[in-house]
């Protein structure tokens, strides 16, 4: 009988010098796992120049960190960073691999299962321990169902949803081994051309602790302003109703829902948003949900947190208007 | 120079409103009406246009799911796809993306033996799984390229294309080499709505049906293509009731509003 894959390991993307923070998220997931399981939680960071990053995540919670450096690693490739990760478990024989649910660890995660014919639960809201395995807890149908994924394969993936658990702080002085690992990358058939930033000023919804999202109620494209302004002065990300994405009120990208992006922040301020099933789906998990409406039996004011009835053009200036002076009075104390 | 384009689809349930069945743990899928997994809309529509933009390229629907899926090829074919295949079987009802990715690629590889497939379309997810893994897995079985969340292909010829994906904090261009599996999103198209000519070619069109058997597959191979189960469904759990803000008038309810959130330490 074979030695059974013991360990747990979190993977970290660094991308264009920096570590996506929900690697952090995935250290407090694993050492929830590691714990229970009695087993060593890894961490592997890859990129161009990761090294950095090793030290940080052991200092965060990581028994041992993996650093796979190499050009090629410099922006997320498909095909390459699948297989320096499947190396790595098959090297060392790890049991269970957390991945956080980005676009680039999705991806990842898809061609990491087939390749190590690993069982994969994609987007866990919840991972946890079943016997010496895994067991994780994932939304379907629009999070109308719950369902419990369980393995039975030696290697176990999942991609965790951002936002899911808290980042794990840094415990300094805390000390671990870090391990190089070589990487021969072979031919790439996916080229890296470029990347274009998105205006940097804004916060990115995925990571957001504080969401203001607006809808229909706003009327038109220029009453996103009052959002805008809102979610600046909370310093916020600005998400969107399907409905006001497909008007061209704003862009795609901040559309919030299944088909646009699931968000998990400690606050989501809903204005002038009906509340569709799927834009539900999306953010329904939501630590406080702030919702404002003229329609008091919409679904968003039913789920909503604290409903408030009225006009958002009219409520939000006020909102924004009554923060900004009480910053003025705490200042001022 | 011509491409041949393959756009792979799921029929599934027309709603997201359904219920577990409490003695089995199960979805209930008695009474559902089925149709196009909406998201597939975008890669089918992409797939129409590349046939527009690139003469001589053919579009052909892929779907594996129960003997009922034909319908779904059906609809792709209304909507502009030259013809389908649909692999069908009772050991495909169910939604392990593992055992499908892995008939899709069985099935790519046949229809590739016929005339090479350079490009394979996905949606972004199904709206019943909503696993969105499907995509990548297929490529990875085929051991081909990959991109996921596919914005915009802008050059392609039948040896690579050049693809805008959407990142969280912006879009990286990538040249990929054909050919390639790639997932779209929303934001690339505009779907349109069948045309009269299509739903006339959809009725006419002989869907090929194709077995496990056909694939070489065998159902007890696709049973262990399982190393992840649901092992149990339920409901959500309902959120805490909600508290409503009142006010007389509106710059009261701001204020109170403003007290709750700095009480609660939101802001």
């Amino acid at each position: 009988m074979s030695q059974a894959n013991s360990g747990i390991l979190v993977v970290g993307l660094v991308q264009r010098g920096k570590l996506a923070s929900s690697a952090y998220e995935l250290l407090t997931a694993g050492r929830a796992l590691a714990d229970t399981l009695k087993e060593p939680l890894v961490a592997v960071v890859l990129g161009a120049k990761p090294a950095d990053y090793a030290k940080d995540l052991i200092e965060r919670g990581a028994d041992k960190a993996f650093v796979i450096e190499h050009p090629s690693l410099e922006n997320f490739n498909d095909e390459l960073h699948t297989k320096a990760v499947a190396e790595l478990v098959e090297k060392e024989k790890f049991g269970k691999v957390l991945i956080a649910a980005s676009v680039a660890g999705k991806s990842l995660a898809g061609r990491l299962a087939v390749r190590l014919r690993a069982g994969l639960a994609a987007d866990a809201s919840e991972v946890y321990q079943n016997g010496t395995g895994l067991k994780a807890r994932r939304m379907q149908f629009s999070g109308n169902i719950i369902s419990e994924v369980q393995f039975a394969s030696a290697v176990q993936i999942a991609t965790v949803q951002p936002m899911t658990y808290p980042r794990s702080e840094r415990q300094p002085g805390r000390s671990g081994e870090t391990v190089a690992v070589a990487f021969d990358p072979g031919p790439a058939r996916i080229e890296f051309v470029s990347f274009q930033a998105e205006e940097t000023s804004e916060v990115d919804l995925g990571a957001a602790e504080r969401i203001v999202s607006g809808g229909r109620g706003l009327g038109n494209a220029d009453g996103f302003k009052i959002v805008r302004d809102l979610a600046h002065a909370i310093g916020a990300a600005i998400g969107a109703s399907r409905a006001v994405v497909d008007s061209g009120w704003i862009p795609y990208r901040h559309q919030v829902g299944l088909t646009g992006r699931t968000v998990r922040p400690k606050l989501y301020v809903a204005c002038g948003i009906s509340g569709q099933i799927q834009h539900l789906a999306g953010m329904s998990s939501s630590g406080t949900i702030v919702a404002i409406n003229t329609d008091p039996e919409c679904p968003m004011m039913q789920l909503a947190s604290v409903a408030v009835v009225g006009d958002v053009n009219e409520l939000l200036p006020l909102i924004t208007a009554e923060i900004k002076a009480r910053r003025g009075t705490a200042a001022a104390a | 120079m011509a491409l041949n384009i393959v756009v792979c689809v799921k029929n599934t349930p027309t709603t997201t409103n359904v219920s577990v069945d409490s003695c089995t743990g199960k979805i209930k899928s008695q009474g559902l009406l089925y149709a196009m997994n909406p998201y597939d809309e975008y890669a089918v529509e992409e797939a129409v246009r590349l046939k527009e933009r690139v003469p001589g390229s053919t579009a052909t629907a892929l779907t594996v799911g129960p003997d009922s899926s034909e319908s779904v090829v059906r609809d792709a074919v209304s909507r502009g796809c030259d013809g389908g295949v649909a692999v069908v079987g009772p050991e495909f009802d169910g939604d392990n993306s593992y055992a499908a990715s892995f008939a899709l690629a069985a099935a790519i590889k046949k229809l590739s033996a016929q005339s090479p497939v350079h490009l394979v379309l996905f949606g972004k997810n199904t709206n019943d799984g909503n696993s969105g893994m499907v995509g990548a897995e297929t490529a990875a079985w085929l051991d081909w390229p990959s991109i996921v969340s596919v914005k915009k292909i802008d050059s392609i010829d039948d040896k690579s294309a050049v693809v805008w994906r959407m990142m969280e904090g912006g879009v990286d261009v990538l040249k990929v080499a054909l050919p390639a599996c790639l997932s779209t999103v929303k934001e690339i198209n505009e779907p349109r709505l069948p045309s009269l000519k299509g739903k006339m070619a959809a009725k006419k069109a002989a869907i090929p049906k194709w077995r496990a058997s056909d694939l070489n597959l065998k159902a007890e191979e696709l049973g262990a293509l399982a190393p992840a189960l649901v092992s149990k469904c339920s409901a959500p759990p309902s959120r805490p009731a909600g508290m409503k803000v009142e006010g007389a008038s509106s710059a009261e309810k701001a204020k109170k509003l403003v007290d709750i959130l700095i009480e609660r330490k939101l802001i």
